[in-house]
Parts: structure tokens; sequence; C-alpha cells
């Protein structure tokens, strides 16, 4: 990562502003709220339907489009480039004689730098939306999509008025907003055209569809006698009822409203209040966006409604927020826009922020796989450029049991020095900020795949294989330990092929979709041996390598003969405490009586949660085994620990840990739970650092002794 | 149905609903309305009332005698000054407590985005479900520039904190007629 991205992390994590500002927002219960009584997984099924049809359809749906609007009266331009589109708008204002203009909020003119370019002219672009408005005032852009001013404090704002309208000003937020309103007023009068954008524009009526909460769209609409609409391809649907899934969607994700203030159909030019008629354009701008539909992967993006709700949830985007991440398309969406409408270069650095948690993935109104697309560009930087030298030789070395598994084995010697209790507390200088809120786990000194061998084990008809993954076989070996035992009361047998090595996640994450493809090549034959009933996994993310990625890398790799034994390995992979959830349910596993009760908050992981859905079944595992479960806030959202995110991000990882850690303890439960071990390393050490008496744990060493 | 708007639409922000039996009776309460808001002929406090079909239930002209800043016509420069802007709305919706206006014409923009108080008068039995609904009777080929109405303008720009009234009305009062009917349309 380039030195001025870490310098704008930095800066951004002291500055909280933004990120205040969302967290006391409380979106997801207004939310919630605002779609009751509407089945959101069937709603944004249509909107990906309606916009991926469309995305299919762009030439063909732009001249639909084209034909019907200027059957209607309004000129239509189609731009293939962001030159081609600025050209036209500056012709226009000089054929006009434009010299002033007011702009209703649109991303597609700050996506094409059309005030700089206008002013070069000597014309005057004024925003009109608020927080655009603010934004111009102080020579930035915008940090969120929605809201695009949110990263500005009042008193920054009031200052920013002063300046601009010489007079005094307090802070008052009600009063500011009634400045503007003066302010701005005026410029409608005086313009001699109005710009806006369009979030939807039908073909077959040739009309576009604006909304804003201002109310400024219907004015620049209205008071100039010149309306030209930049509009992105990407805008497009074929139909009249295509936009009322859109507008249900699109105010519900964006802000918690019903509808916005204002929702406009323009369809046709109108006669101004002196009789004359008035000019409407329409510039349906390209920018590449055909080019994006034609990628097969990439086509996906174009469903965006830019309702911005995948940034109101992301957990890196409201630590460092807009700037950082993004600029005019922000938070993960934008890295992915960013990178075909304006340069791949800025993007490759944003797109290392994702922390890949899927919580975007789960909210987004057009069913976009965010994460997955940003995976790719990733995927796509690797082979363009190859990773850096010293990562690519560690996934190698991952990727290498025997020489992985050496060097796992000296560390638990080598490492003696700096262990205390089971913790690495003070790390060599260039490691340090590593371990400064959270202590790093040891080096088990004798790893599952040896303990297993000293278990004995009753003989059973049923067989389970057991995937340990590299961290609960290296770090935490007591609980697969103690899966072994819990297995064995249910009257399963546990075999552990020696052979198996690291499920492929980290060279998934990093983009090494061939080493990921040569990880799932090397464990899926040794999984089968046997033929166990169960394959169990008590990891999240190795569950959803085994579950899902397996066979999804071997098809993308071109390996398809080892696909039908993933697909063997996929149906019979459970993850832990789902097993246990079943097995209790089928009266095999039977709790014990009148057990101490424990209070226990449960911590969801990003794989767990939205990569296989599991979170029901850990709960009621934990519960019949006699635990009260105290949910904390915001139980699915991300520890920061994301692989190696928290060694290339450590700042943003150790933030998320941060207010983690701060829910957990809000709890007041003796433990938490995770059935990932790398949350339960990120958990753990910083529950030691904090000195906090609530201790990470396992499920499994939880449930150990409770099942008679 | 006319519950479910009225709850929606004054959950909307700064909206008032308010019913009527009969046209006479809403016009009692809009006459008291400009009486009450201190209606006069003066820059910032009269008032606009844009082409409607409800003007014709009534004697516009002694109206217009009787409250000296109301105008029934509409021009920007009007407009820009007016304290409230009068105009009929064509449907409501009761999924999101909106209304839809055929603002094709540009007084009904002008006095329904400009003003400080938006009157809007909505025949009761124009209340229909949803966007849906409304699709199947207001079409872009016949409606150039149609608007859905929900709510006072507002923004949330500065610290997500709500603030009313940014370029249009910062107070929104419905005016639900029972007894109003537009021409031959069916609900
Ligand atoms: S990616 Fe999805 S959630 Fe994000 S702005 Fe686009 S539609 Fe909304």
């Amino acid at each position: 990562m380039k030195q001025d991205m870490s310098a704008s992390i930095h800066k951004a994590l002291k500055n909280q502003n933004l990120a205040g500002i969302l967290d006391r927002w409380n979106y997801p219960a207004t939310r919630a709220k605002a779609f009751e009584g509407i089945d959101f997984e069937a709603l944004r099924t249509k909107i990906a339907d309606i916009k991926g049809e469309a995305a299919g359809h762009l030439d063909e749906l732009a001249e639909t489009f084209k034909k019907n609007a200027e059957a209607n009266g309004i000129k239509v331009f189609r731009a293939n480039s962001a030159e081609a589109a600025r050209q036209y708008i500056a012709d226009l204002c000089k054929e006009k004689g434009v010299k002033k203009i007011v702009k209703s909020k649109s991303m597609a003119t700050e996506e094409i730098h059309l005030n700089h370019f206008l002013d070069e002219f000597g014309i005057q672009s004024d925003e009109t939306d608020l927080g655009e408005w603010i934004c111009q005032l102080a020579h930035q852009t915008p940090s969120h999509m929605v809201m695009p001013a949110l990263h500005l404090t009042k008193e920054e704002i009031s200052d920013l008025f002063e300046e601009e309208t010489k007079q005094p000003l307090d802070n008052d937020i009600q009063k500011l907003v009634k400045v503007a309103r003066k302010a701005i007023r005026e410029k409608f009068f005086e313009a001699d055209m109005g710009i806006s954008g369009a979030n939807i524009a039908i073909a077959e009526t040739g009309s576009i569809v604006i909304c804003t909460n201002e109310g400024n769209a219907r004015l620049v609409t209205t008071l100039p006698k010149v309306h030209v609409a930049l509009v992105g391809l990407e805008k497009l649907v074929p139909h009249y009822t295509d936009a009322a899934p859109i507008l249900a969607a699109l105010p519900r994700n964006a802000t918690s409203q019903l509808l916005t203030s204002y929702a406009s159909f323009i369809s046709a030019p109108t006669l101004n209040d002196d009789g004359s008629m008035k000019e409407v354009h329409i510039v349906l701008m390209d920018n590449n966006r055909t080019k994006m539909a034609q990628d097969p992967k990439f086509k996906e993006a174009l469903q965006c409604i830019r309702c911005a709700a995948c940034l109101n949830v992301c957990p890196v985007y409201r630590l460092v927020t807009g700037h950082v991440f993004g600029d005019i398309y922000t938070g993960g969406i934008g890295t992915i826009l960013t990178a075909w409408f304006n340069e791949l270069k800025s993007a490759e650095d944003i797109q290392a922020l994702c922390i890949g948690c899927d919580k975007c993935k789960d909210i987004c109104a057009a069913k976009i796989d965010i994460p997955g697309l940003i995976l790719e560009i990733r995927h796509r930087a690797a082979e363009k450029e190859g990773l850096p030298f010293i990562y690519k030789t560690a996934l190698e070395v991952i990727n290498n049991r025997r020489v992985f598994h050496g060097m796992l084995r000296a560390a638990s010697v080598l490492q003696k020095p700096f262990v205390k209790e089971g913790f690495i507390r003070h790390l060599p200088m260039f490691l340090s900020g590593l371990s400064e809120y959270r202590s790093l786990p040891s080096v088990a000194p004798v790893p599952f795949r040896d303990l297993f061998k000293t278990i004995k084990q009753p003989k059973c008809d049923e067989k389970a294989v057991f995937y340990a993954g590299c961290a609960l076989d290296f770090v935490y070996p007591d609980a697969g330990v103690a899966i072994v035992k819990i297995l064995n009361k249910a009257g399963i047998e546990v075999l552990f092929p020696e052979e198996q090595s690291c499920c492929g996640i980290p060279h998934w994450g990093s983009g090494s979709f061939d080493m990921a493809a040569d990880a799932a090549e090397r464990n899926i034959l040794p999984l089968l041996e046997g033929d166990p009933k169960y394959i169990v996994v008590s990891c999240a993310s190795c569950t959803t390598a085994l579950k899902k990625e397996w066979a999804k890398i071997l098809k993308e790799q071109h390996r398809e003969t080892l696909i039908p034994k993933a697909n063997e390995v996929s149906s019979r992979t459970y993850m832990f405490t789902e097993l246990v959830d079943k097995l209790i349910k089928e009266k095999r596993l039977t709790p014990k009586e009148g057990i101490e009760l424990h209070t226990l908050t449960y911590h969801d992981s990003c794989h767990a949660k939205r990569h296989v859905g599991i979170y029901k079944e850990p709960r009621a595992a934990l519960s019949a085994a006699g635990y009260e479960i105290k949910e904390m806030n915001e139980c699915d959202t991300c520890c920061g620990m994301g692989g190696s995110y928290t060694i290339k991000q450590p700042e943003i990882s150790m933030q998320m840990l941060k207010r983690k850690l701060e829910n957990i303890e809000a709890t007041g439960a003796e433990f938490v739970s995770a059935e990932c071990p790398g949350c339960l390393i990120q958990l753990r050490g910083g529950l030691d650092k904090t000195g906090s008496k609530i201790k990470a744990i396992h499920p499994a060493e939880l449930m150990v002794d409770k099942f008679k | 149905m006319f519950e479910n708007f009225k709850a929606r639409a004054e959950a909307s922000g700064n909206t008032e609903v308010k019913r009527f039996a009969t046209t006479k009776e809403a016009l009692g309460f809009i006459e008291e309305f400009l009486a009450k808001e201190e209606v006069k002929d003066e820059p910032g406090s009269y008032a606009v009332w844009a082409k409607s079909p409800i003007l014709s239930q009534f004697d516009n002209k002694a109206m217009a005698e009787k409250f000296p800043g109301l105008h029934f016509e509409v021009t920007k420069e009007l407009a820009k000054g007016a304290k409230v802007g009068i105009t009929q709305l064509k449907w409501g919706l009761a999924e999101t407590g909106s209304m839809a206006q055929d603002s094709t014409d540009i007084e009904q923009r002008l006095a329904s985005a400009l003003a400080w108080i938006h009157v809007a008068i909505l025949p009761t039995s124009k209340i229909i479900a949803d966007i849906p609904a409304l699709m199947t009777k207001m079409h872009p080929k016949n409606d150039k520039y149609i608007t859905l109405i929900t709510g006072a303008s507002k923004t949330a720009d500065i610290e997500r904190v709500l603030a009313i009234g940014v370029h249009g009305p910062e107070r929104l009062v419905i005016v639900c007629v029972d007894d109003l009917e537009l021409e031959g349309v069916q609900s």
C-alpha cells in the first residue's frame, strides 16, 4: 500500500466526525421500520432482474429512449466519452449565451468534472443541493453518495457560509439551512440553464425520474429556460412500470424514508411561465459503461441504484469514510465504479480497504456482490502485476504443508522468550502496530494433529472427518480435542487425515485464485477417504471454503475434473455447532440437567453469518448446553480480523476491534464465543490487552462437559 | 385508505392532513387558514392559487377581494415571494402518504415548490394504494411532468440533522375533500 494512503487512513481515524454521525443515526433500526411489510428479498430480486437485463441491452435501450424522448420534443445526445459529454454541454452554453448554471445533485457531472470544465469558459455553475453546495464552497469532493458533506462539522460549514455571505453566523443547523435557502434561491432565478442528473431513465416513455428531498431539482428543471440532464447509460430501464420497484427501494435503503419528498417524472419540454417553450436536453453518457456491461463479472455493478446503503453498513467506510474510501463514488461500490468510470489506478489502491465481511452484499438494493467484485479487481491486479514478493512467498509457504507446519512448530519454540500466559505481549518493534490493542496468540506447544493421536476414541459405525484448519490445529488444539469428545458422545468416531492443509481462503482473499485452487486440490481427496458421513469444520472461513468456495474456484480456474468431488465434500460439510444443533435435535446429544447457568455473548463471524448463513444453530446449541445468551450490539459486525487484513491495515483493524470490544463489554456476559479461530485470536487478544474479565472461547470448549 | 394515507403523510415531516365532507367546508377552512396566516398584499405575505378544478366551485373574485393578498395567477416572481401556495393534486398514495401532481403546467410547480406553506387540495376519493396503482392512472404520454410530493422540503445534509424547508415549503397542509370529484376520473 502506498505511503499517502496510510497517512490518509491515519488522519481519517483521528477525525471521527462522519463516523460519529453515522453511528448516532441508528440506521439498521430506522431502515427496518421503513421496510415494514415489504419483502425486501423479492423487491431487490426484481430490481436486479430489471437492471441486469437492461445492462445487457444498453445500446438498444439508449436508442429506444432517444427515439421516444425526441418524439416528445427532448433533444437527446449520446456521449461516448466524458469529453464528448463535456463538450456538448459547453457548446450548448455557448450557443445559448449561458453564463450562469444551477445544478441539482448529479454524480455523473462530478464524474466528468463538469464544473471545473465550464469554469474555464467563464461559466459559473452553482450546486443547489445543500450538501453539494457545501462541498463546492469547501472545494472538496463528496464523501458520501447520498449525503455528500457529511464529513464537515456544522462549525466548519458555518465558517464556509460566513465567508460566502459575508455576515457573521452562529452554528445552529436550522439557521444555517435557512441561510443557504436564501443564498441559493436567487441563483435559481438568475440562471440561464439548469443541470440535473437522473435516478432512472425510462426507454419506453423517454422520461427521466429525479428524486430529491430538498426540492431543488424541481426548481432547476423549472426556473431556467434550458434544462440539461446528464444521465449515465446504466440509469436506463425498459418500461415505465420498472420505476416502481426502484422508487420503493431507493429512499427506504438510502435514508429510511418511504419516498423522497419529491420524485419527478419529466417526459417532455413544458411551457415556461412567459409562454415560451423550455428546451430540454438529455445527454446519455457511456464513459466505459458499455464496456463494463460486456464484462461478465462487472456487468453486475451497473445494477446499482446509488442508495449508499452499502456505505452505511460498511465497518471500514464508517471508520475512514469517504475521501479515503473513494471520492465521487464512495465505499466498496465506489471502488468498483471508479475503476471503470475514472481510473483503475486509484481503485487498485482503495480496493485494499475492503475486509470482505459481506455486510454490504446483504443490504444492497440491487443484489450486487460488491466484495466479490472487489476481489475480482484484486485478482486482476495480481494477475497483471503479481503480488508483492513477501506476500507471495508467504502464501506459497502456507500452501506447502510440510514447510508451513514445520515453521509453526519452530515458532512454538522460538516464541518462548516473548510468551507469557499464552500471549505474546511484547513484540519486536516492527510488529508493534499489531500488538498495540491486542495481545498476539502464541503457537501451541503441541498441535492438534499430534494431540489427536493420543485421544482414545470408542469404535463407532458412524464416522466424521475433522477438518481442523491451520489456526485451530496450531493455536487452539484444545478446542479440537473438545470437538472429538463431543462427537464421540453422540456415537460418532472422528478421523483426522494428516494430509489436510490450509483451505486456501488466504490465497482466495488476496486474489491468487490459482493458489486457492491448488489448496482445494490438495484437500479434497484426503477428506473423502474412509467415506465419512460428516465432514466437520470448526472455523467459519474454512467452512465457507469447503461448503462453497472450492467448487467455485475449481470451476473458475477450469479444473473441472475435481468438481464432483468438491460437491461431495460440500454436501457432507457441517460447521461444528451446526452439527451439534442437529445432533441435539435428533436426541443423540442430551444436555446434562441442573448445570450452573453461565452468560455468554455470541460474535457472528462474517463467513459464518453471511457466506454460509449459520447463526441460529450455534445459538441454539449453546443455549441447549446451558448458556444464557446476552446479545451484543452489532453482533454480526466484523471484529477486524479479516485474515491478513489485520496485518495489511492494522490501524483500521484495531479500531474495528476496539468497537467490538466495547459492544462485548456492554453485555456484562462472562464469555464471548465465536466459531472462528481468527475471530477468537482477535477477541481474546483484545480482551487480554484491555484487562477484561470476559473470556473469549470456542463453542466446543464451552460445551465439552455439558452433555450426558 | 384515508387513515393510512393520513398516518403516513403526517409521519413524513411537517405535514398536517385535514378532512372535510364538503367542498364548502373545505373552502371555509382555507379562508380561515389564510386569515390565520395573515395573508396580505405584501412581499413574503401573499398567497398564490394555481389553476385547479376546485376554483370553478366558488366565486374567485369575491374571495380575492376578501384577501387582497390572494392571487389566482402564478408567475415566477409572484411565486418567489409567496407565503402560501395552493394547488389541487390528482392522486393520493396510501402506502407512502404521497400525492401525485400533474405538474405539466408550470403554475403547479411554482406554487407548490416556492411558497413557504403548500396547501394541497386532494379529493378523498382519489386516494389509491401505491405507485404501481398510480401508474395505471397517470402516464407520461398524457402528463409530461409528474411529481410525487411526500411531506415538506427537507434536508439532512448538515451532520445528518433533519432541517425542514431548505428550498421548498417548510409546511404541507393537505386538505382532503370528500365530495370533490375530478372530471369523470374513476378512482
Ligand atoms: S451497491 Fe447496492 S447498496 Fe450500494 S449504492 Fe448501489 S444499490 Fe445501493
